[in-house]
């Protein structure tokens, strides 16, 4: 599939950037680092989940533990996703009861990957609170579902794609909008 | 990228090595599962799964039941001694009717080899077999080649050995197809009786090997991994050795005989185990026995079989 490049959102200083003021946000609102567990939703949300963690361990001298979320089971899609994902082993670090958990994720869009996240997460305990990070918020939500720490709000059509590029996953780091040919 | 679009898991040998790789890969994810605290996820939520057993079998069965309901399916078993198979009903009728309540997937273990291929071309339930008579048992071969790549990290270049009753071994042969598909060295010893004429020729393609063992000692010697099967009593018509007592002399697998396979060496065995005759009570329950890691897998094992199956039909159909 080709697609063309409508416009860069953000280079790899501005994801920096943006990582920076949501790990400053995160530790503002939950007064530090105690209780708190991130947890990346796969793929681009793992990386991003350890790089905030990272970053509150420079502010806080405290690294939040990390864990990530394979949400493939939870879908309510299976049947129309086109090449099948291969399934990933979800990880969660110690008991989620009673954590601050922060879902961290590339792009936040109909929403319905958050709700299968919040599904699988309540399977595995019952957090004190669940709050949502996001690097991009493109809008077209199908569920009632918000970000708590947003890095970017972006005003997009339907035939846009946002693609998040991570040097862990992809040969560039930015954010770009791209349009099917 | 999965590639599993078949409607049915029949056997081993039609399988590609990719397809085989799919189902372990799958089983890996499916592994963690097991060990939450709900052992549970909604994937096959409102789908049904009927496990429809002819012959006796607790591991197997339990193990797709098992499966089933972590996966949110609704698991129903029938056995021959409960069904209308009983009464005089053909098994096509028996299949037919079984089809108009509509399951999704129907687990199925018959003694005559064949069957499940024959349910599967009647109806449109994805079909398992769970063993056809002494010819494939391909859930078990999966959940072997997992337990081996899980200890061992691969298969490729491994020595296998597989000792025993190898005519009536339906695990024998699913075991064999898929150990030299994926490139491991495989050799088979047992009573000469209970060897099948020219098994070696039943290895059509991949990167191993088969070699029939005149003796049990020559199977075993620096093997990585030794399997051991069952004398199936149930299956013997005729006396095709003298008695157990002889046979476990001659076959069995002692800690002497266990000592000539390499140093790191595995004991496998698909159960049920008869202590003292094919298996030594203390190779049992030696620490490099993964016998209990063998049912373990066999849950995740049996849920990628499940998904993957369900997944290639389009889960939200019907």
């Amino acid at each position: 599939m080709e697609f063309k490049l409508k416009a860069q959102v953000m280079d790899a200083a501005g994801i920096s950037r943006t990582l920076s003021r949501l790990a400053l946000q995160i530790v503002e609102r939950n007064a530090g680092t105690s209780d708190l567990l991130l947890i990346g939703i796969r793929r681009r949300g793992v990386p991003l989940a350890e790089r905030l963690a990272d970053t509150i361990a420079q502010l806080e001298g405290q690294r939040p533990p990390t864990g990530q979320l394979d949400i493939t089971l939870y879908r309510d899609d299976l049947s129309t996703v086109g090449p099948r994902p291969v399934i990933n082993k979800t990880e969660i670090p110690g008991d989620v009861t009673d954590r601050a958990i922060v879902l961290v994720d590339d792009v936040l869009y109909t929403g319905r990957t958050i709700r299968a996240a919040l599904d699988e997460l309540v399977d595995f305990g019952r957090p004190r609170r669940v709050e949502l990070a996001v690097l991009i918020d493109r809008g077209h939500r199908e569920l009632p579902i918000q970000a708590d720490y947003v890095g970017k709000h972006l005003q997009t059509s339907d035939a846009e794609i946002v693609k998040v590029m991570l040097t862990d996953y992809d040969e560039d780091e930015q954010v770009v909008i791209v349009e099917k040919e | 990228m999965t590639k599993f679009t078949r409607k049915d898991l029949l056997g081993i040998r039609e399988l590609s090595v990719e397809e085989i790789n799919t189902i372990l890969d799958t089983a890996h994810s499916f592994k963690e599962v097991s060990a939450r605290s709900i052992k549970k996820v909604p994937t096959l939520r409102g789908k049904t799964v009927i496990n429809f057993f002819f012959e006796a079998s607790t591991r197997t069965r339990t193990s797709f039941e098992i499966a089933g309901k972590r996966l949110s399916a609704d698991t129903i078993n029938i056995s021959a001694s409960t069904s209308s198979v009983t009464k005089g009903e053909t098994l096509i009728d028996t299949a037919r009717n079984l089809e108009a309540m509509a399951p999704d997937v129907i687990v199925i273990r018959h003694s005559s080899p064949g069957v499940p291929h024959q349910l599967a071309r009647l109806i449109d339930s994805s079909v398992v077999n769970a063993g056809d008579g002494a010819h494939e048992h391909p859930s078990q071969a999966l959940l072997d080649a997992y337990t081996i790549r899980e200890r061992k990290g691969r298969i490729a270049g491994l020595q296998i050995a597989i000792i025993g009753d190898i005519t009536h071994s339906r695990v024998a042969r699913s075991n064999v197809h898929l150990l030299t598909k994926l490139g491991a060295h495989v050799r088979v010893a047992g009573p000469r009786t209970l060897l099948p004429p020219r098994f070696a020729e039943i290895v059509e393609d991949g990167e191993g090997s088969l070699t029939v063992c005149a003796k049990v000692e020559d199977a075993i010697l620096d093997a990585d991994v030794v399997m051991m099967l069952r004398i199936q009593h149930e299956r013997m018509s005729a006396a095709y050795f003298p008695s157990l007592k002889e046979y476990s002399i001659r076959y069995g697998l002692t800690l002497e005989r266990f000592a000539l396979a390499s140093q790191e060496a595995i004991v496998m065995h698909p159960g049920p185990v008869n202590r003292g005759v094919e298996i030594s009570s203390d190779v049992v329950d030696n620490a490099r026995s993964l016998i209990l890691d063998q049912v373990t897998n066999g849950v995740a094992v049996r849920m990628a079989i499940l998904f993957l199956l369900m997944q290639s039909r389009g889960l939200g159909e019907g």
